[in-house]
């Protein structure tokens, strides 16, 4: 039903547009101003979001590990450098592998459940394909970001011309085939099948999980429409965006439906980034789960969120100033001195 | 509430806001941007196909009929009109569009792309 939903609503963001320019010929609308607006939005809400997380709390050093801590003898417990770190260092490579190769993706285990000869048995084996699926997509998408460039630079830069050549390096067809675009389509494809298809990861699925799947999805495919089917005119087009970055907006009129439809899409996008759970993007930097040394039992720390004015009060100094309450309910004291009431009342 | 490690994560967002506003930044300081002007064949009126089937389908046009001279022997094209031509990247189309550099390069360059055609293909002459 999630999934169902999540669909039906990417079709009519599909037909916003298509009635919008087909009919009521709205095209600087959804050409410039809805796009602009959608930049915006993502850019304040992107920043508001990861100023929020910067000023919430984190008493507590809470890295999660997976290895061995230094130990009373190195040599013959080695430390566990990237999944133990204790350094600043080993924390920032720690850090690298995750956001670069999705590390702790790639020691995702799989449970199962063996019948053995007596009793049942419990086994974890690796299991990579999670981790194919994202990373493919992931990378796949960046890359398909940073191509989108041409676009918008003039003259185009060096490794934006780079990419294009390696991501169109099979040479098949014209305008050639680029893998990005069969990654990011089968990486998207996977990522939902996996919540369509396992009961587990389905039962968890929202709305919030699926449309934004459906949305890629959906802007995947209105690109590859556009490059490879309905051909629309590219530099025309380019008119259209460096007139978005240079403050000087024009839309060209040979600029067909399909362009305006892939810029909504991504303007859906965009709104709707900072406020989904798409925002890990910045979120991985800001886990305190990952971003933190191990160091815990090599260094005092004090809770940067202490209120200054609330002093510290410990036991000893409590079973002074309840002492005597306390021997009345009959509370144990480690010093029984404690629950003798002071003299002067006593008289 | 206080904002701890304030630092890196402004400094954070601040690398990732320039980098996405960085366009915006270039554009300003460019000026703005025109299609680029090709310079058309001088004594020739009508391309292959219309204009507007041209500007945007020119390289499916090519790819196609690249498998028709090559792997279906098919070497003669007739077009909406009835017109034929001979099936040829180097013999057909730069034989009207002469100057690859003020015609095709214009539009590639604006567009990054670069089609591998002319690592075999012979551009027309005197151009590099
Ligand atoms: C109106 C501008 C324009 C002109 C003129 C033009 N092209 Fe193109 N051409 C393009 C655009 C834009 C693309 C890329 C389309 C895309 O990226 O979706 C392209 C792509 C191509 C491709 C596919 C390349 C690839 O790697 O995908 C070939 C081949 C090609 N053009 C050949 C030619 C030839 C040969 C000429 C000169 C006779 C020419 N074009 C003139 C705009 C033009
Ligand atoms: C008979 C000469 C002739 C041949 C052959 C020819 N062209 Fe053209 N082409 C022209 C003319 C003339 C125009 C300009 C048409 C106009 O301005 O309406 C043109 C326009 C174009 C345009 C659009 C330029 C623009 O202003 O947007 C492209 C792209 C193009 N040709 C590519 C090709 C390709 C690719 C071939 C080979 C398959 C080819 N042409 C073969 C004469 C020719
Ligand atoms: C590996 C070298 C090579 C590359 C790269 C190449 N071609 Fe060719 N092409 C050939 C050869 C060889 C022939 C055969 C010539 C013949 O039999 O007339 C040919 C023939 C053709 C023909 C039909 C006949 C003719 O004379 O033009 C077309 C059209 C064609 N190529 C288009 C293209 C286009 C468009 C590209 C770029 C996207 C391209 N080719 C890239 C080698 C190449």
């Amino acid at each position: 039903m999630n999934a169902l939903y999540s669909l039906l609503f990417v079709f009519l963001l599909v037909l916003i547009p298509l009635f919008g320019v087909d009919a009521a010929h709205m095209r600087t609308f959804f050409g410039v101003c809805v796009p602009t607006t959608a930049f915006i939005i993502f850019l304040i809400g992107f920043v508001y979001k990861v100023i929020i997380w910067g000023r919430s709390a984190v008493p507590f050093r809470i890295p999660t590990t997976g290895g061995q801590f230094r130990s009373y003898d190195p040599e013959l417990f080695k430390q566990n450098k990237l999944d133990c770190p204790q350094t600043g260092a080993q924390t920032f490579f720690r850090m690298a592998l995750e956001v670069l190769a999705f590390r702790s993706l790639f020691r995702n285990t799989r449970v199962s459940l063996y019948q053995g000869k007596d009793y049942p048995v419990v086994a974890y084996k690796s299991s990579k394909w999670l981790w194919v699926f994202a990373i493919t997509f992931h990378y796949s998408f960046f890359i398909i970001a940073l191509r989108h460039l041409r676009l918008f630079l003039e003259p185009v830069p060096f490794f934006v011309n780079g990419l294009d050549f390696v991501d169109g390096l099979l040479q098949i067809g014209a305008p050639v085939m680029y893998l990005t675009n069969v990654g990011l389509v089968l990486g998207v494809l996977l990522l939902l099948g996996r919540r369509l298809v396992l009961p587990r990861i389905n039962y968890i699925s929202y709305v919030s999980d699926y449309f934004p799947l459906f949305l890629i999805l959906a802007i995947a495919l209105s690109g590859i429409y556009m490059r490879y089917y309905a051909k629309v005119d590219v530099i025309a087009i380019k008119e259209l965006t460096m007139g978005l970055v240079t403050f000087s907006y024009t839309v060209p009129e040979t600029i067909a439906a399909p362009f305006f439809v892939h810029v909504f899409l991504v303007s859906c996008l965009m709104v709707y980034f900072p406020f989904s759970k798409l925002m890990h993007m910045p979120g991985v930097f800001l886990s305190p789960t990952r971003n933190l040394p191990n160091d815990t039992r090599a260094k005092h720390h004090v809770n940067p969120w202490n209120d200054p004015n609330i002093k510290a009060h410990a036991y000893a100094d409590y079973e002074k100033q309840f002492g005597v309450p306390m021997a009345e309910a009959g509370l144990p004291l480690d010093n029984p001195e404690n629950g003798k009431a002071p003299a002067e009342e006593e008289a | 509430m206080k904002m701890q490690y304030g630092f890196p994560i402004i400094v954070g967002l601040a690398i990732f806001i320039g980098l996405l506003t960085a366009p915006f930044a270039v554009g300003t300081m460019t000026k703005t941007y025109k299609q680029p002007e090709l310079k058309l064949p001088a004594n020739e009126k009508k391309c292959i196909e219309s204009t507007e089937f041209m500007r945007t389908e020119h390289m499916q046009l090519l790819n196609e009929w690249r498998d028709w001279a090559l792997r279906d022997g098919k070497r003669i094209y007739t077009n909406h009109e009835g017109k034929e031509f001979v099936i040829s990247l180097q013999n057909t189309c730069m034989k009207c569009h002469n100057n690859k550099a003020d015609f095709c390069d214009k539009c590639h360059d604006d567009a990054g792309v670069s089609p591998y055609c002319w690592d075999c293909h012979i551009q027309p002459e005197g151009l590099k």
